[in-house]
């Protein structure tokens, strides 16, 4: 792989995790503890949505969260290869096995 | 049939299951014994870590906790998972293509110095303790009230049993008997949550059932709304509204997340995996089956809470369920007939109050509370020994790496051969146990909160030196070493003086910023960042061959050296 390729990898894979962790602030810091009294004032059924966010939406966020990770991270690595296979090395045809 | 002909039915199957496991996988080469060979698929890795994970303060402590606090409970819910988030992010992968045994080999190897890989084993070692003396405790309340034996051979039973398994198997061995204990745990978990679920609102499910109406029954009316009302007529904090400070929510959330990413038992198991692409799998995995538990912890919560008062609330003290005196014998429910009427008065004022009631046992009371068979109660019994111990293991397999091979083979015995290695690893694993036995009879506070100390120690040291480690090219050894001395210090002086040394002052007027000892790691991680970057800025950046070592684990693919 060249260096250069290697810096637009890392370069979306920072991009990917930042913006992951922007969700991941906002769902539970955010709406989960910062605001949760003013979403405890809307309801959905028996629940104050706010103390809902807090014990049982954000965590099916989270597992939200890591599958998107993993799908999006699939997606660069698969891309990746093909540009580094694509051109001088295919040697790197282990990586993955 | 009795609960307690169950629950002796139960432990044994469970435990001959597990022993049986054991000898199956024995560990014959060390990186059998430290990583079970590199070669746990990842679904099979996901169950082993969420069991790893999931310990006696999960299953016994927290959703008892949570019925008391409420919705400032929820710093154990979002705490607790969100950190995988953190784990699986910004860890497991670039950890994985690291590709060693354990977290000081990569402190070591990373920050290229001696002294960073010992600070390194010294914080592995202290957390690891404090954490294991958590398990040991839950693990001595179910045997003293299910087998009714005394806490102390309950200790000891549990303390052999892991011994046998974490000896013989090392990391092989207890990757396969977590994959039962996580089964064990979680249908344990789940049948009687399901039961009450039913029972309360008519919902099979548990998640849904805990924003349901309830059963004509039990009144009527959205069970949270009739927990928020009965609770607030008896002069107790309305259920779901916060009395802590929202800043200290927010850091006991933070330091419980940060802590989660850094404690070397959950880190050692994303080693275990054959490659970057199934570290990041395994850790998706192992939030999955987390969150099974995670989301109906809120509602058994809400669910016990409702019944304990439904059933003890003015009830004749003459009168009492068989459970009630059962809990009394092992003093972790008692009462006191302060106005004389042969009536409970269970209420917020500590004055007329007369029934205290420990937080650790709703998990296991609440079957009973709620009236259901006594083959659940006896499975319940057995999913808090499989969460304790697959737990204790974990635990004291990174005891055992510590010592043997981070200590002593890569710092001061480099000659010693693989056999001898494994040989002081085992005696490690032995000594560890007696002494987490001992303060497994002897506990300092609640399970959960003893756990949370273990979180605010890997939160101050850990999280920081290890992702500005990825992260942070130039992050060099004087840094990392100053951070993780600051963070580590400061996090274990601000919880020693609170606990120990001055429990008198543990209230929020003199806590620094109204932070409890609980949160207090949030703030250590972020000492351990100061003092990293400001020493990082006025000393030599790192050797060109670490800073190689950095690009190549940014990158997928397998580890070049093993």
């Amino acid at each position: 792989m060249t260096n250069e390729s290697a810096n637009t990898y890392w370069k979306s894979n920072i991009k990917i995790v930042l913006s992951l962790m922007a969700v991941w602030f906002i769902i539970s810091f955010g709406c989960g503890i910062l605001l949760v009294d003013v979403l405890d004032n809307f309801r959905f059924g028996g629940f104050k949505l706010g103390f809902w966010i807090a014990q049982q939406g954000s965590i099916f966020v989270f597992v939200a969260l890591i599958y998107i990770y993993i799908h999006q991270m699939d997606k660069l690595d698969a891309k990746f290869n093909k540009e580094s296979s694509a051109g001088e090395k295919p040697a790197s045809a282990e990586e993955q096995s | 049939m009795s609960v307690q002909i169950w629950t002796y039915g139960f432990v044994f199957l469970t435990f001959g299951l597990y022993i049986g496991i054991a000898i199956w996988s024995r560990a014959g080469s060390t990186s059998e014994f430290y990583v079970a060979g590199g070669g746990v698929p990842p679904l099979a890795n996901g169950m082993a870590t969420a069991a790893d994970w999931m310990s006696a303060a999960s299953f016994i402590s927290m959703a008892g906790l949570i019925s008391f606090l409420g919705r400032d409970g929820t710093f154990y819910l979002m705490g607790w998972t969100g950190g995988y988030v953190l784990l699986a992010l910004l860890l497991a992968p670039y950890l994985r293509k690291f590709g060693k045994f354990t977290v000081p080999d990569f402190i070591g190897d990373r920050y290229y110095s001696q002294s960073a890989r010992l600070i390194a084993v010294f914080c592995a070692i202290v957390i690891s303790f404090v954490y294991v003396c958590g398990q040991m405790q839950g693990a001595g309340i179910v045997f003293s009230r299910f087998l009714e034996v005394d806490i102390t051979t309950g200790v000891i039973i549990g303390m052999a049993i892991v011994f046998f398994y974490a000896v013989m198997g090392g990391m092989k061995g207890i990757t396969y008997t977590q994959v039962a204990q996580y089964c064990v745990l979680i249908f344990a978990f789940m049948v009687p949550a399901i039961f009450i679920s039913i029972m309360m609102t008519g919902q099979p499910v548990p998640q849904v059932g805990f924003g349901s109406e309830l059963t004509e029954a039990f009144g009527g009316g959205y069970l949270l709304d009739r927990l928020d009302g009965m609770s607030e007529s008896l002069g107790f904090a309305v259920y779901t509204e916060g009395q802590r400070s929202t800043q200290d929510v927010f850091f006991v959330t933070a330091a419980l997340m940060f802590g989660t990413a850094g404690l070397p038992h959950v880190i050692i198991r994303f080693f275990t995996v054959p490659n970057v692409r199934d570290a990041r799998r395994s850790a998706g995995y192992a939030l999955i089956f987390i969150a099974v538990l995670y989301t109906t912890a809120p509602a058994v919560s809400a669910f016990a809470r409702t019944n304990l008062i439904n059933t003890v609330s003015n009830l004749e003290y003459s009168a009492v369920p068989e459970w009630f005196s059962k809990w009394e014998t092992t003093g972790l429910i008692s009462f006191e007939d302060k106005n004389n009427d042969g009536r409970i008065q269970y209420v917020g004022d500590p004055e007329v109050n007369e029934l205290n009631v420990n937080r650790d046992i709703m998990v296991l009371a609440n079957p009973e509370i709620a009236g259901l068979p006594n083959w659940v109660v006896a499975l319940v019994a057995a999913g808090a020994l499989a969460a304790a111990l697959s737990t204790a293991a974990g635990l004291l397999l990174v005891i055992s790496t510590s010592v043997a091979h981070d200590f002593l083979k890569r710092s001061f015995m480099p000659q010693i051969t693989e056999r001898q290695e494994l040989l002081y690893a085992r005696l490690s694993i032995f000594v560890a146990v007696l002494i987490a036995g001992y303060f497994g009879i002897n506990p300092p506070a609640y399970v959960a909160q003893v756990v949370a100390f273990a979180f605010g120690l890997a939160a101050a040291s850990f999280f920081p030196a290890i992702v500005l480690g990825i992260f942070n090219k130039k992050m060099n050894k004087q840094g990392a070493i100053a951070g993780m001395i600051a963070g580590f210090s400061f996090t274990a002086a601000y919880i020693i003086y609170f606990r120990f040394i001055n429990p008198a002052a543990d209230n929020a007027e003199s806590w620094l910023f109204g932070i409890s000892p609980e949160g207090i790691g949030t703030m250590g991680t972020l000492v351990n960042l100061c003092f990293a970057m400001t020493f990082a800025k006025f000393s030599p950046e790192p050797p060109a061959e670490v800073q190689a070592i950095v690009e190549d684990i940014r990158l997928p693919g397998e580890a070049v050296a093993r």
